[in-house]
Formats: structure tokens, C-alpha cells, sequence
């Protein structure tokens, strides 16, 4: 067995024991951090098949990113664990015929025949070989269409998002900084002078 | 030195055969962090002697002549202290969050060079290994918060986690304007494609001009140091997301934060004022080796560091989310554009 296959072993042995945590973890935190870990281990796999630009950007965005804002909702919600966790059994059915489906599929399409043949030709690259760059090259050039249409479709989806969410409450205050910065020292600050009486008013004494 | 060099690799190789190339890069790893630990110890007492100077003060003066063990005695101090693990916190946690913020601020070391050559790993993918890694010391941050189960590290790891999301995004951008200069995300040939005949003019901090203030700002947040120090806020929130740590565990965050300072000095240097680089390629300037001049700029960046903690008081929260996401965020998506037409054009000299 060649250091690479041990590696990959490795990795996906704690890839499965990760997502097998994230469901079964009692605190969403801890289950969190264990998608975290998933996440990570994903990218090593991703690293041993040379696509680096994927791993380190599943890293960025996935753990540096999405991960956190998920902590930060996860940290701030109250969560009922008990309500969190029952229903359990009655939905268990459902997904394993979810994860049935779904391993059946990736066996299909791993394992049929066009996939093993080129699989197998993939060959180690130089050094000097820029994964993000060919990357990058098919992107905009050979699947630009499909790669704006994806843009296109996620942009439309944040608006949506913002739009769904969005409430003018009447009551909330803002800023407007452009006037905040106009703001001169005479606009605010008047300066009055008062003549200095020279008796002491009543209650002071010399 | 490089023929010495070739000689130990040679002999290692000849006696140890595989088990030589883990202990080099082991050897390698104790030759940059021995020395950045050492620089953040030194880093502590610059500030306070910075920032005493600033406001008319002496700073630490006893220990040592000028103060100059003062870092040593604090790390003794430091070690020495116990650390309290608050009760209903999460234990486990509560012990890796420390790790956890200094883990990648460490890490992120690997493929910074210091001189031609002089670097640990030498990835193409290095700024995407640099982001990534940067973008993982939040953890750190919110674990602490979270698991200490006190209301003010929680506050200040929200802060902390909301802020780093934000600047990030602006400093991911500046970044993507370094690579359209240089056409490329290895370090070294970041550098390489600032050397040229100009000296100082061929830096990219003249074509990237505001991608370099908004690099430096936003370096400054990453690091959750003053202004942008919300995070910790000690007139507001006692200390933030650390307040419940002591002793070494507590040490372990402010190395954290003092490494992160001057990661972020070093790739300032590498992407905008020319890393390893002369400013001038004649005579007396290129007689210094370039590991000079490379700390020479870091100095430079950490002194800026300092010089705003000495300035500047603290943002308010919201000034800080709308200069992130308001004035930063849309500078660099219109200097992406601007740099990529300006690249099309005769008049692009980088």
C-alpha cells in the first residue's frame, strides 16, 4: 500500500466518522464542529487528487465562511434538545431510503465502466502544472454559459432571500453619515458670551 | 551559505535515506517559528515602548537594561499562573480554542518567503492557502467565546466572528488584485514580478494603491487590534472572548493575536512593497541580503500597527460593519475592474 492510498484511507475514515457525528452529536454545537471537520478532511481528500484550488477553497468558503455564520446561529439560538430529538425514529425510515438512493447513485456513476476507464488515465502532473489556471481556462472559455448561468441563479437567489427577509420597521432609527460628516463645529456648538458680574452672587463669599 | 546548505541536505540524505526529508522540513519549521516566537516576545515590548513614547512615558524599564527581559519575565509570570476553567463551561472546548487561534496563525508561516527561495513550502497556490488559513483563527475566537458560558466572551466572540467575516471579504478582493498583477498565487513570483529596473516604483503598491490601504485596514480588523478591537472592548465587554482565561491558556491567544500581527506585516511586504526587494537595485542598497530588507518592511507594517493603536480610538460597531461593507467591499470590486481594463492597456508598467 503506497503512502498515498494510506492517506486517503485516513481521510476518509475520518470524513465518514465526522458526518456520522454531525447527525448523532446531542449538542448542535459540537455537531457544527464536526461539519467543520468533515469539511476538512473533504479538502485533504480533494488535495491527494491534485485539485488544490478545490480544497483550499472549500476550506475558505465552506470553513471560513459559511461554517462560522452557521456556529454564530447555532451559538445563538435556544435550543430545546429534547424537542430537537424526538421524531427521530419515525423520520429514520425516510432517510435511510434517502441514503439508499443517493449511495446508489454515486455507485452508478463511480462505478460504471466510462467513468473507471478514465479514471484510470489520470495521470500525476508536474510541478509546475497550475491546477487553477486550467481550471480557470475552462471556466471561461468552455462552460462560461453553464458557470454565469450558476452566478446568475445564486445571485437571483440572494436577492430573494434579502426580499423575503427584509422588514422596514417604522420605529427603527439609522444614520445618515454623509449629513454626520457635513456637520460643521458652528452648526452645533454655539459659543455665548456672558459679561462676568463682578459681585460674587448670593451664597458665595470672598 | 547556499553550497553549505546543498552539503547538509546531501550528507542527511545519504545517512538518513526517506526518514531525511520529514526531519529537514521539522528542522525547517523550528528555523521560522524559534524566531517569530522570539519576535512576538519582542514585539510585546516594542508596543509598550512605542506606544509610552507616544504618550510622553518610558515604558517597562526595570527588568533587564531598557526593559529588554521584560517579555521573558511576563512569559514566566504567564506560565507560571493557574488556568481556572470556569464551572458549566465545556471543558474540551474551552482547552482547544487556544490551540485553535494559534494553530493557523502559525501555519499560514509555511509559504511565506523570506529571501529568493528562502521559504518553507513553495506552493502555487500560496495566497489561497494564506486566505484560507487566515480565515480559520476565528474558530479560535468563537470556541473561546462559547465555551467559557459567561455573556461576555459570548459578546465578544459575536463581534469577533461578524467582524472577520466582513473584512475578509474586502481583503479576499485586495488579494485578487495582487494575483491579476502578478498573474500568479505563488509568493515568490508575486515578488518576482515587482522586480524590475524601477526599484520602489515597480512595487505594487503603486498600481494597487488603495488595495494596499485596504489590505492594511483590513489587517488591522483581521487582527482585532486597536481601532477595530470590538472584539475585546475591555471598557465595554471586561475583555471579550479571552475574559475568562488566565495563565498560559490566556498567553496562547495573545500570541495568537501578536503572530497574526505579523503574518499579516509579512504579506503586506511580500504583495505591495516589494518582500524581499531593494528599494533601489544599485550599489549600497543591494549589498544587503534580502532577508534585510524583507524584515525592514515587516518593522515598518508593525510600526504602523502600533503608531494606529496609538492614534486612533475605538470604532463604534456599526461605523466598523458599513466602512467593511459599504466603503471596502465596493472599492475593491470597482479596482478589480479598473486593474483588469488598466492590464489591457500600454499603460500597465508592472
Amino acid at each position: 500500500m503506497s503512502f498515498d492510498t494510506l492517506v486517503f484511507y485516513l481521510l476518509a475514515a475520518l470524513t465518514v466518522f465526522a458526518a456520522l457525528r454531525v447527525i448523532t452529536a446531542r449538542n448542535p454545537v459540537h455537531a457544527a464542529l464536526f461539519l467543520v471537520l468533515a469539511f476538512f478532511s473533504t479538502a485533504g481528500i480533494w488535495m491527494l487528487l491534485e485539485a488544490e484550488f478545490l480544497a483550499i477553497t472549500l476550506v475558505l468558503v465552506y470553513v471560513g465562511a459559511v461554517m462560522v455564520l452557521f456556529l454564530f446561529v447555532v451559538m445563538m439560538l435556544d435550543i430545546n434538545l429534547v424537542q430537537l430529538r424526538e421524531g427521530f425514529w419515525r423520520w429514520f425510515p425516510f432517510g435511510v431510503v434517502l441514503a439508499a438512493i443517493m449511495v446508489f447513485e454515486m455507485v452508478w456513476v463511480l462505478g460504471s465502466r466510462q467513468t473507471v476507464e478514465t479514471g484510470a488515465q489520470v495521470a500525476k502532473h508536474a510541478a509546475d502544472y497550475s491546477n487553477t489556471k486550467e481550471l480557470g481556462r475552462l471556466i471561461y472559455t468552455e462552460y462560461v454559459y453553464p458557470f454565469e448561468l450558476a452566478a446568475v441563479v445564486l445571485l437571483v437567489a440572494i436577492v430573494a432571500a434579502i426580499a423575503l427577509s427584509l422588514r422596514h420597521r417604522r420605529d427603527s432609527k439609522s444614520q445618515d453619515v454623509a449629513k454626520q460628516v457635513a456637520v460643521r463645529r458652528e452648526d452645533r456648538v454655539r459659543i455665548v458670551s456672558v459679561p462676568s458680574g463682578k459681585k460674587a452672587g448670593p451664597g458665595i463669599e470672598d | 551559505m547556499m553550497e553549505l546548505l546543498q552539503a547538509i541536505e546531501q550528507m542527511g540524505q545519504s545517512l538518513l535515506g526517506v526518514a531525511w526529508v520529514p526531519v529537514w522540513t521539522l528542522v525547517k519549521i523550528v528555523a521560522i517559528v524559534a524566531p517569530l516566537m522570539i519576535g512576538i516576545a519582542y514585539l510585546t515590548l516594542a508596543e509598550r515602548k512605542v506606544i509610552g513614547y507616544m504618550q510622553v512615558r518610558i515604558g517597562p524599564n526595570r527588568v533587564g537594561y531598557y526593559g529588554l527581559l521584560q517579555p521573558l519575565a511576563d512569559g514566566i509570570k504567564l506560565m507560571f499562573k493557574e488556568i481556572i476553567i470556569p464551572t458549566g463551561s465545556n471543558r474540551f472546548l474551552f482547552v482547544v480554542a487556544p490551540v485553535l487561534a494559534l494553530m493557523p496563525a502559525l501555519a499560514a508561516w509555511a509559504v511565506v518567503p523570506f529571501a529568493d527561495g528562502m521559504v518553507l513550502a513553495n506552493v502555487n497556490a500560496g495566497l489561497l492557502y494564506i486566505l484560507a488559513m487566515t480565515s480559520l483563527g476565528v474558530y479560535g475566537i468563537i470556541i473561546a467565546g462559547w465555551a467559557s458560558n459567561s455573556k461576555y466572551a459570548f459578546l465578544g466572540a459575536m463581534r469577533s466572528a461578524a467582524q472577520i467575516v466582513s473584512y475578509e471579504i474586502a481583503m479576499g478582493f485586495a488579494l485578487v488584485c495582487v494575483l491579476m498583477a502578478a498573474q500568479s498565487m505563488n509568493l515568490g513570483d508575486i515578488v518576482h514580478g515587482q522586480q524590475g529596473k524601477a526599484g520602489l516604483f515597480g512595487w505594487y503598491f503603486i498600481p494597487l494603491f488603495p488595495m494596499f490601504l485596504v489590505y492594511l485596514i483590513a489587517g488591522v480588523a483581521e487582527t482585532n487590534r486597536a481601532p477595530f478591537d470590538m472584539a475585546e472592548g475591555e471598557s465595554e465587554i471586561v475583555a471579550g472572548f479571552h475574559v475568562e482565561y488566565s495563565g498560559m491558556a490566556f498567553a496562547l491567544f495573545f500570541l495568537a493575536e501578536y503572530a497574526n500581527m505579523i503574518l499579516i506585516a509579512a504579506l503586506t511586504s511580500i504583495m505591495f512593497l516589494g518582500g524581499w526587494l531593494p528599494p533601489f537595485d544599485v550599489a549600497p542598497f543591494n549589498w544587503l541580503p534580502g532577508l534585510f530588507w524583507m524584515l525592514a518592511k515587516m518593522s515598518f507594517v508593525l510600526f504602523l500597527f502600533l503608531w494606529f493603536r496609538a492614534t486612533f480610538p475605538r470604532y463604534r460597531y456599526d461605523q466598523l460593519m458599513r466602512l467593511g461593507w459599504k466603503v471596502f467591499i465596493p472599492l475593491t470590486l470597482i479596482w478589480v475592474v479598473v486593474v483588469g481594463a488598466w492590464m489591457q492597456t500600454r499603460f500597465w508598467l508592472w
